[in-house]
């Protein structure tokens, strides 16, 4: 194999490039870290549309409809995307498809970047699809080719689980040639793919043929590989947990699953039968742990040995098997914390400097901007899911019967990904609350992702823009006002008139992400007639630091905004006219 | 042969072109290579760490354990300091002495270590701490800060001059490769 044929690739590039070699032509996925770099890469194929879809659940079902239509289809997202995208996720369970189609979820083991560490297995599980695990970056390009035959040979929709080690790992990778595939016609069929409650009912039926059938072949299958070493311990285990487990333990016997669900019983039985103790490793919930205990196969040690939450390493596993843990001759516990931050230049860092001086009580959500959840705005009360900051606000309006000082705060992709039905809800059940709409003009948490309202779509290209303003007008709000979050004086003004009217209304903020602009590049300074008063500490930027007692401007860290000297009541800090290398 | 590298910084400090190197050049010379790194919330300014390990065997597990790694490149002092129960006994340390200082310090809500710099000196077998800001800025640009501090530590690791070069030049912009070449040069002399 030549040398170009084996690449360093990301998890996640790795995916985009064995979905290419399958064959794939339709992507849909809406971004979530640690899913996004599959659909960006998706993207650079000329053979694939790749699109972001405003949300999860269109994501799943233009994957869907691509399906029927006789292609491969893929659709991304992460875990808690799933819960998104579970109603059209839990019926094409049932109907099947017609192309191969996969739905690729990622965990956060650890909550890197995410509200919560749910365990999508358990919801391929409960929605009764074969789910694959890779366990390193070309497993990840083998797998998805693989998932692809397994979607059409049993006629399924195949979860592909990843999490974030995976994703964001890079490992070489051996490429492979593209395989051009036919489509195949679409043919009606209102039993198949009509679930109303008399289908359903047989449609369930299948289903439940099918994973038994695909329990029994699995077995066979190389993805489940059996690794016999020291008989006396038996492991089994699959994805990330296999690697620490097996660098941890590199002597005894592993079973590491390729599939885990359903499960190759018939492969774990004997496998259990083979070994002394049985031991199960599996990062997360105990999923495979606990259909194994209810066959009546003993297991020795599993979630009583190694914890639900965050991720392993080998080390820990080391420790639980008897090893000492190692020894630090070195302490650094007073090592304070770095808390991620808004970027310098940030544009919500001008709304949030206004929401904390006013000590507005906010909902918020997903996004960067939930970053100002910290110190030293603090000025974010509530997070929970994407666009959940309309409906809390609406709710809490109606439990308290007041809206005083109170409003919600969303990213513009999060209110188009589904904060629209919740200000639908405000308007048509009565609401006199305020939501704010950040429009940065990109999807910025992610890494700047294209947005139905960005002007330009996944591949880059010039699209429609959705009229933030003109929606909300057709949702039915009166008052919408659009203002720069740097104009500090004229927003503090409109979020108190806002917040008193005795009606909806929504405000947009409008300023692009300053990691999408060309920013001034000319840094601020703090000049002698700085008081000390530290206004310019407030506003939480990264460039601005105390130095012999008194607020400097870090040069090298400013990107001259110039936001800072607009807070400063002294007109001490000012720009330095020099452009900074 | 095995070398784990750990590479720790500061989100939007430009970790990830260094481990891109690193991997690129392993794979080169036969090797396999795992690199692990963070993306997403914590690149907004947080506490950044990618993990290079090369072996001429099979690497498994993508992550260094504590008291594992060979090499340890910091940007920057806190991180350094953050991460040297990583590094192995007497492992290497190159530093960039630039001190970015975390939110919880500017408020004043937490002291900045006092003992950090003798701290970084016993752990370590050999320290390298040198500001490499100030050389990349003299090449041209703070950016050039990872490539500075590949420059320090090539002498740890086992690729040649030309293959650094040609790396260099395969995987930087267009723009960028003479700048990026010479301020590697730069942090060789370091």
């Amino acid at each position: 194999m030549s040398e170009k044929n084996r690449q360093i690739m990301l998890g996640n590039e790795a995916f985009a490039r064995g979905a290419w070699e399958a064959g794939v032509t339709v992507v849909s996925s809406y971004p979530g870290t640690p899913s996004t770099e599959v659909t960006e890469a998706a993207a650079k194929y000329d053979e694939i549309h790749a699109e972001w879809a405003p949300n999860e659940k269109v994501g799943v079902e233009t994957a869907m409809g691509a399906s029927l239509g006789g292609a491969r289809a893929l659709s991304c997202m992460k875990h808690v995307g799933l819960n998104v995208a579970a109603d059209p996720f839990y019926t094409a369970a049932y109907t099947g498809v017609n192309g191969g189609f996969v739905l690729l979820v990622a965990d956060d083991n650890g909550c890197h970047s995410s509200q919560n560490e749910q365990d999508s297995r358990y919801h391929g599980r409960s929605a009764g699809v074969p789910i694959l695990e890779p366990a390193d970056a070309q497993e990840c390009k083998d797998y998805i080719r693989l998932a692809y035959d397994i979607s059409e040979k049993y006629d399924t929709v195949v979860l592909l689980r990843s999490n974030t080690r995976i994703s964001h790992s890079r490992g070489i990778v051996e490429l492979g040639e593209r395989t051009e595939r036919e489509i195949i016609p679409y043919e009606k069929n209102v039993n198949k793919y009509v679930a109303m409650p008399a289908m359903a009912r047989k449609l369930h039926v299948a289903q439940e043929e099918r994973l038994a059938q695909i329990a029994a072949d699995s077995c066979e299958w190389d993805i489940n590989d059996v690794q016999m070493g020291d008989e006396s311990i038996g492991i089994i285990t699959s994805g990330i947990a296999y690697q620490y487990a097996k660098d941890a333990l590199p002597d005894v016997s592993f079973l590491k699953l390729g599939i885990v669900n359903p499960l190759p019983k018939a492969l774990i039985r004997d496998f259990a039968s083979n070994v002394g103790k049985l031991y199960v490793i599996e990062e997360g919930d105990p999923f495979i742990e606990e259909q194994i205990r209810s066959w009546g196969i003993p297991v020795t040690g599993g979630k009583d040995m190694f914890t639900i939450q965050g991720e392993y390493s080998a080390n820990m596993i080391r420790e639980a098997f008897g090893e000492d843990p190692a020894e630090h001759d070195v302490d650094v516990s007073d090592a304070p914390g770095r808390p991620p931050l808004l970027c310098a230049g940030c544009p919500h860092r001008g709304l949030f400097h206004v929401l904390s001086k006013k000590k507005t009580r906010v909902f918020g959500d997903i996004g960067c901007y939930t970053l100002s959840a910290l110190p030293p705005t603090s000025s974010m009360d509530t997070t929970l899911c994407m666009g959940a900051s309309i409906g809390m606000a609406h709710g809490f309006e109606w439990a308290t019967g007041s809206k005083e000082n109170t409003v919600a705060v969303l990213g513009d992709s999060t209110f188009l990904h589904s904060g629209i039905t919740g200000l639908i809800n405000m308007s048509y059940n009565g609401s006199k609350g305020t939501v704010i709409i950040l429009d940065n003009r990109i999807t910025g948490m992610t890494g700047h992702q294209q947005n139905p309202a960005s002007g330009k779509n996944a591949k880059g290209e010039p699209a429609p823009a959705v009229d933030l303003k003109e929606l909300c007008q057709a949702c039915g709000v009166k008052h919408v006002v659009e203002v720069d979050p740097f104009e500090l004086e004229e927003v503090e003004r409109i979020v108190e008139e806002e917040t008193s009217r005795d009606e909806l209304s929504v405000i947009i903020t409008k300023r692009p992400c300053a990691m999408i602009v060309k920013q001034p590049g000319i840094p601020m300074v703090v000049t002698d007639r700085c008081r000390n008063c530290r206004m310019c500490m407030k506003i939480g930027c990264p460039a601005i630091e105390i130095k012999d007692g008194r607020p400097i401007v870090v040069p090298e860290r400013c990107v001259g905004c110039g936001l800072c000297a607009r807070v400063c009541p002294f007109d001490a800090i000012e720009s330095t006219g020099k452009e900074e290398k | 042969m095995k070398t784990n590298i750990l590479i720790v910084g500061v989100g939007g400090q430009g970790t990830l072109l260094a481990s891109v190197l690193l991997g690129n050049l392993a794979l080169e010379d036969g090797y396999d290579v795992k690199l692990s790194e963070v993306h997403g919330m914590s690149q907004r300014g947080g506490s950044v760490v990618t993990h290079v390990k090369i072996s001429d065997e099979k690497v498994g597990a993508p992550l260094i354990e504590e008291g594992e790694a060979d090499i340890i490149l910091a940007f920057e002092q806190l991180e350094a300091y953050r991460w040297l129960p990583w590094l192995k006994e007497g492992g290497s340390l190159y530093v960039n002495v630039q001190q970015i200082l975390p939110m919880p310090v500017v408020l004043g809500d937490a002291p900045w270590p006092e003992n950090l710099e003798e701290a970084l000196k016993q752990r370590a077998g050999k320290v390298k701490a040198f500001n490499a800001l100030e050389i990349a800025e003299e090449c041209g640009s703070d950016k050039a800060v990872n490539v500075v501090l590949l420059g320090a530590a090539a002498r740890d690791l086992p690729f040649s001059e030309e293959a650094w070069m040609r790396v260099i030049s395969e995987k930087v912009k267009g723009n960028f490769v003479e700048m990026n070449k010479f301020a590697f040069q730069r942090g060789q002399q370091a």
